[in-house]
Parts: C-alpha cells; sequence; structure tokens
C-alpha cells in the first residue's frame, strides 16, 4: 500500500486522537487493492468486471472507469495475454543485472505494467503471446508472465 | 461563457537564473534569484505582486512559501502540481484569474537545486506497478520509443537526431550547459539506460530557476519591455499510470494543441519558433507529429538531416532545450521563457529573425500531462 500521510501530527498525538474518537469507526470494508494483494497472497490473479457495462477493470477502483457504475465484481483471468511494449532496464550484474518490464495488454482488455520472465530481458518483443501467473518478486507476490513458445508454464 | 482569453494577457517580465550547479542554495533562494530578475526585467516593486503560481517536488503550499519569502499577501494562489508541465497549466490559470480580476500581476515560478542538493526519491506511484520496479521516468518514455519504433520504423539514429539538434542550439547559447559537439554515433553509442533510451537519450540533471510575471492587456504596455501575448492555451491529461495511457504513440497533446491553435486562431504552419519539453529525445518527436508540424508516425524522418537545428525548416527547442540547456526537475517554466525571449528578439546568435509566434509543449508525469501555449507579438494580436 501507498504511504499515508499524517499531517504534521507526532505518532503520539495522532494515537491520542485515534484512542479519543475510537468509538467513530466507519465500516470495516477493506478497499478494492487490498482484495487484490489479498487475492495475490493466495496466488489469485483477480481483476474487477462492471456488472453494468460488462467491461474489466484494472488496476483495481471503486468505480468502473469505463461507464461510472460503483457496481463491480471480482473474476478470474484467463492469463493469456500479448505484449504491447518492452524494455530493459540496465543494472550492475553485483544489483540484480538487468530486467525486462513490459506493458501486457491482457485478453479480457486491461493493459498492466509487468515483467516477461522466462526469457532473456532484451529477447522480449511487442507482439509476443504470454500468460499470467502469480509468482514473486524481492519476497512480493506479483503477476508474472511466461513467454508461451517456452512451454514453461500452462497456457 | 465568458470571452475567449486569446490576448487577454501578457508576459511583461522574465527571469532566469544560471543553470548547471548552483551549490550551497535551498531551491527557494535559486528561485528568488529568478524572481528578482524577473521582478526588474518588469520594472515593478516585488509589492505589485498580487497573484502566485508555483509548484515543485520538494515542498507543499509552495505559493505560501514564496509569499512570506516575498513579504506580500497575494489575493490569488495556484500550487497545481501536474509535473514539469505545470508552469504552462499555470500560465493558463494566471490569464482566467487576470482576466476575471482576482489578481492583477501574477507570477508564475520555479527553482531547484536537484544537482547539487540532497536526492530525493520520488514517492512510490502505486502498489500495483511499484513492485516491478520500473525506472522512473525513463521506463515510460522508453515503453513509448519502443513502441513508436514498433509501429512507425523510427530508428535510434532518429532519436539521436533529436539530441544532436539541441546540442547544436545550445552552442549557439551561452548560458547553455552543454555546448562540446555532439555526433549521432555519440549518442546512439551512449551507455544504455533503459532500452531502447541511453545516457544521451535523456535531459541534464540541473540546478536552475525561472520566473514569469503576467499582467492583463489592458497595462500590457506599461512596462518597460515589449510585451509577448498569450494567444492560444490548451491543457490535457489522460492517464497517470503508463499503463493507463490509451495510446503510447498518441499523447493529449493532440488535444491540447489543437484547442491552444483554435484559440489562437493560427495553425502549425504559422508558427516560426517551437519549444516542446524534451525530458527524453522520444518527447520532442511525439509532439512534433501530436501538434501538426508532421503526421503521425513521421516525426524521425521530421527531424532527421538537422530539420529541426539551426539552419533547418524548423527551429524547436532553441535554448538547447532540456537535453542540453537546463533540466531541473520540472522543465516547463523555461520553454516558456525562450519563447518569449525568441518573440522580443533577445536572443543574439540563436535568434530566429523576425518571429512573431512560437509554440510551446509542456509534459508532466509520464507523458501525462499536455499544456500547449501559443505566444504573440503585438502585431499578432
Ligand atoms: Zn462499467
Amino acid at each position: 500500500m501507498l504511504k499515508s500521510f499524517a499531517c504534521h501530527q507526532s505518532p503520539e498525538v495522532k494515537e491520542a486522537v485515534l484512542d479519543n474518537n475510537k468509538n467513530n469507526t466507519a465500516s470495516a470494508v477493506p478497499g478494492p487493492l487490498h482484495i487484490y494483494e489479498e487475492n495475490l497472497a493466495k496466488g489469485e490473479f483477480k481483476i474487477q468486471q462492471c456488472k453494468d457495462c460488462g467491461q474489466h477493470v484494472f488496476y483495481p477502483r471503486y468505480l468502473c472507469h469505463h461507464c461510472g457504475s460503483t457496481d463491480l465484481k471480482w473474476v478470474a483471468v484467463s492469463g493469456r495475454g500479448s505484449v504491447y511494449s518492452t524494455s530493459v532496464v540496465r543494472q550492475r550484474p553485483e544489483k540484480g543485472g538487468d530486467y525486462n518490464l513490459s506493458l501486457i495488454d491482457l485478453e479480457e482488455g486491461p493493459r498492466m505494467l509487468s515483467r516477461v520472465i522466462d526469457v532473456a530481458p532484451d529477447e522480449v518483443t511487442i507482439g509476443m503471446e504470454v500468460s499470467a501467473h502469480v509468482g514473486m518478486i524481492n519476497d512480493l507476490p506479483a503477476v508474472v508472465f511466461y513467454n508461451k513458445e517456452q512451454g514453461n508454464k500452462e497456457w | 461563457m465568458v470571452d475567449s482569453l486569446r490576448g487577454s494577457a501578457a508576459v511583461v517580465g522574465v527571469g532566469l537564473t544560471e543553470f548547471g550547479r548552483l551549490p550551497d542554495r535551498t531551491h527557494m533562494e535559486i528561485m528568488a534569484d529568478a524572481i528578482s530578475k524577473a521582478i526588474a526585467d518588469a520594472g515593478i516593486n516585488k509589492n505589485e505582486i498580487d497573484g502566485i503560481f508555483s509548484a515543485n517536488f520538494v515542498e507543499m503550499l509552495t505559493p505560501l512559501t514564496v509569499a512570506e519569502y516575498l513579504g506580500i499577501n497575494p489575493t490569488y494562489m495556484d500550487g497545481t502540481n501536474t509535473g514539469g508541465s505545470v508552469f504552462v497549466n499555470s500560465m493558463q490559470s494566471a490569464a482566467a484569474a487576470l482576466s476575471l480580476g482576482l489578481c492583477n500581476v501574477a507570477l508564475i515560478c520555479y527553482g531547484s537545486n536537484s544537482a547539487t542538493g540532497p536526492f530525493t526519491h520520488p514517492p512510490a506511484m502505486h502498489t500495483v506497478e511499484d513492485v516491478y520496479r520500473p525506472r522512473n521516468p525513463i521506463s515510460p518514455y522508453a515503453l513509448a520509443a519502443k513502441r513508436h519504433m514498433h509501429e512507425f520504423g523510427t530508428t535510434k539514429e532518429q532519436l539521436a537526431e533529436v539530441a544532436v539538434s539541441a546540442r547544436a542550439w545550445a552552442q549557439l547559447n551561452p548560458a547553455a550547459t552543454m555546448r562540446d559537439p555532439l555526433t549521432i554515433e555519440d549518442v546512439v553509442n551512449a551507455r544504455m539506460i533503459v532500452d531502447p533510451l541511453g545516457l544521451l537519450d535523456c535531459c541534464l540533471v540541473s540546478d536552475g530557476g525561472a520566473a514569469m510575471i503576467m499582467v492583463r492587456k489592458d497595462r500590457a504596455k506599461d512596462f518597460p519591455k515589449q510585451p509577448v501575448y498569450m494567444l492560444g492555451v490548451g491543457s490535457r491529461t489522460d492517464h497517470n499510470l503508463i499503463s493507463c495511457m490509451p495510446d503510447l504513440t498518441t499523447t493529449a497533446a493532440k488535444e491540447s494543441a489543437a484547442a491552444a491553435f483554435a484559440m489562437a486562431g493560427v495553425t502549425p504552419k504559422d508558427i516560426d519558433v517551437v519549444e516542446l519539453y524534451d525530458a527524453f529525445t522520444i518527447n520532442t518527436i511525439l509532439f512534433l507529429e501530436d501538434m501538426g508540424f508532421c503526421e503521425k508516425g513521421e516525426g524521425g524522418s521530421f527531424v532527421s538531416n538537422g530539420n529541426i537545428a539551426p539552419g533547418g525548416s524548423l527551429p524547436v527547442n532553441t535554448n538547447g532545450g532540456g537535453l542540453s540547456c537546463v533540466h531541473p526537475g520540472m522543465y516547463g517554466m523555461f520553454l516558456m521563457i525562450e519563447a518569449v525571449q525568441q518573440l522580443r528578439a533577445e536572443c543574439g546568435d540563436r535568434q530566429i529573425k523576425g518571429a512573431k509566434l512560437a509554440a510551446c509543449n509542456g509534459n508532466g508525469g509520464f507523458l501525462a500531462s499536455q499544456v500547449t501555449a501559443v505566444f504573440g507579438t503585438e502585431e499578432t494580436l
């Protein structure tokens, strides 16, 4: 989650103010980003679909950015997609070496930033067919993509 | 619906600091240097300023800091932040505020010690993307460059032409930071940062400040320098994260420029000099296409063979741009000041003779905010 900005209150003052207001708790429903991350932690890649216009929504939002409806549901995706654009972030080997950074167009419509991880970073090409799987990057769960041609993952 | 803002306000003062490394100064001190120069250029007292438009990456509440520092009590303040485009956006807001009488003397200002000051990491963008460690801001521009190459056959050499042209202009500008000769081979062979962008496809990191003073048209001739009028302006955005940009080869400058040219009542072929936010070489190609100086996809060939360099058919980034003149984090101010100085015929060796109309395009975020402005001399009103 993005770090929140607690104005200029010290942690102690913030705690005292919140403690004084503890009966004011509003609904404890988690936000869509939290739900997305919880799904990823379970190994599931789910995105939202609008019940009104039928279009898919990614990144996770409170409302459909196509039609404005707030009636969204979580759905599993096919995982199939293709590379819209790609680049290589150059990095010294001792810092972990070069890595791929790509924009992937999901079959369902949304585009996402990710990495294609089973071919050399500079051998990823625009139009390459890829499939999504939940993996780990720097100890955090993340959707990463595998090239169809390599046959490393189910398609 | 109010009357058009066309010609409603004019720039009557500009100020630039030195560029490059200005050690041991805060961003506010650098900004104050630029403000002092703009005040002197306009021949006013600082107490006449009653509108402040300012934003940067290192503090909140910038307009309050500026007001306090100058010891003034403004009637109108705007601290909007749309990234590096914001000052062109501020110019639109200033023209509107002046037009409505919310202020009478507007100051737009920026200062940065991004070269010698403490390095501050930009705040995280988004939980969904940060995990992939995009090297922002370079990665999004690299992805756009790659897609442009794929769709239109744009080459590394054509990207390099942009940097080489900027350097040729910088060689005519004594204030520019980078004035050594530069070749296509130098740019193409430079160390790769994020493919396909190498080190010399990327803008400078500078200390520097810039300030501009605007007034309503009715007062424009009451100042020592020849006024430069705002003829048109347009502001658009279509994403913040690069994954949400609808088409990586077409920016919102297509719409912002169309709006600015429509307000001004001119077309790209009428423009004498063009100042574009060249954070990376791909920017210049994208904006020339989107603004209508050439067809979509033809930007690479348009910038080739010195066509935007001194002596070419279209003078672009005549100060040397963010690539070779100055780039202190947020560059939008410098576009407008170069345009104003060209229209005042103050540019020495790089002066475009008889320039009457200038177009600027500010870029903010990752190709996200586009703000286009058209400026003109008295006779273009
Ligand atoms: Zn919808």
